[in-house]
């Protein structure tokens, strides 16, 4: 059952609208250039950062469609009579969301890269960076779109809600693309491996939580 | 007899509003139990809770496998109406299918269904589960003469072979039902 969830996640998520949060991510990426203007050094010392920026505001694009419409059109509820454990449902949609959206999003932070001047050991740095972030980043969407699932407004909401919870995944995964010398991209694995850990527990309670 | 489903002192609050409490449930094979009473007196919820999806504030409740028809669709609405009924775990889902007269829609998406095929659709696959225990939330609501006598025959069925069916609805069910009347 767990299987079947994890390929319906990934085909609901192609289906939709998958390249979305892509092209979103590089809509920003290209953004940030004119923002901060031509300066090739300052671009390329803040390139990780807006790199991290862009695939946080990515990671938040499909969080509705992530668990409310399953909660609405009683999936939830039948899948718990199958004798799923909601932490099971939150874990295999984590999966899924990552599926979605991780491989395109590292396909596309090589262009995003350049656009933000990072290049050789940079690029090769962000991309292991975002590699270990973004299955965080799929995590919080989740847990986030769990706890919120259901009320109103809930898109604005779970984004107050998400960027805070991501800070510390942004600061050691932002500070990993810039320097590979320090111990930031092992933090950034503890952070992310936390999150990773801990998201399907949250969203399991919030599941049960949000039961009427 | 084996006993498929077993509740006692059952109590339930809604929304601060005491539901009921004290109550007693027992079935065993081969039995059906009708729930009765007024709008708003508990019986979806006590479905639910029997499903597993709501605890009871004071009570224990043991059951065998069940499945649950309610309100909810929970198909996916760009399949086909076969392959989204596939991905619940349902061992008979061919003759289930058939029992309902579903077959001729079995390359429909289920966005196009109507109504009432909704609700067969919700049927079949309460059958096709193979679980003993059919809990089903106002059965009758949206089906046509035809799939009121299909649901019929297909509990009977289920029934002699040794299954359990709990229903609420306020519409008389077909055959020897045990009732359960709530909100008195």
């Amino acid at each position: 059952m767990i299987g079947a969830l994890v390929r319906r996640e990934v085909r609901r998520g192609l289906h939709g609208s998958a390249w979305l949060p892509v092209a979103f991510f590089l809509l920003v990426a290209t953004v940030v250039p004119f923002a901060v203007g031509p300066d090739a050094r300052l671009l390329a010392r803040i390139g990780g950062g807006a790199l991290w920026i862009a695939a946080l505001t990515a990671a938040l694009l499909p969080i509705e469609r992530l668990i409310e419409p399953d909660q609405a059109n009683g999936v939830l509820d039948q899948l718990a009579l199958n004798g799923v454990a909601e932490e099971a449902v939150g874990a295999a949609k984590i999966a899924g969301h990552w599926l979605t959206f991780g491989p395109m999003l590292l396909i596309a932070a090589v262009p995003a890269s350049f656009l933000v001047g990072l290049d050789g050991a940079a690029l090769t740095r962000s991309l292991v960076s975002l590699a270990i972030g973004t299955p965080a980043l799929a995590a919080l969407a989740v847990a986030v779109a769990a706890l919120t699932s259901g009320l109103p407004r809930a898109g604005s909401l779970a984004g107050l809600l998400l960027m805070p919870l991501a800070v510390p995944l942004v600061i050691f995964g932002a500070a990993a693309t810039g320097d590979g010398e320090s111990s930031a991209l092992r933090l950034e694995a503890a952070v992310a491996l936390l999150t990773v850990a801990g998201a399907p527990f949250v969203s399991g309670a919030a599941i049960r939580a949000a039961r009427t | 007899m084996s006993v498929l489903l077993h509740g006692e002192g059952l109590a339930l609050v809604r929304g601060g509003r005491l539901l009921f409490e004290g109550l007693d449930l027992s079935l065993g094979a081969g039995e059906a139990l009708h729930l009765t009473g007024p709008n708003g007196s508990g019986k979806s919820s006590l479905i639910r809770l029997v499903a597993g999806l709501l605890r009871p504030d004071a009570g224990r409740i043991e059951r065998a496998d069940a499945a649950l028809a309610d309100d909810n669709l929970a198909l996916d609405r760009e399949l086909p109406l076969a392959r989204a009924l596939a991905f619940w775990k349902g061992s008979r889902l061919a003759e289930a299918m058939t029992a309902f007269g579903l077959d001729h829609l079995d390359q429909v998406p289920v966005r196009l269904l109507s109504t009432g095929q909704g609700r067969r659709a919700r049927l079949a696959r309460v059958m096709a589960s193979a679980a003993p225990l059919w809990l089903l939330d106002e059965p009758l609501n949206g089906l046509d003469r035809d799939g009121a006598d299909r649901l019929a025959a297909a509990i009977a069925a289920h029934r002699s072979d040794g299954g359990a069916v709990l229903a609420a609805s306020h519409l008389p069910l077909a055959d020897d039902w045990r009732t359960l009347e709530l909100g008195r």
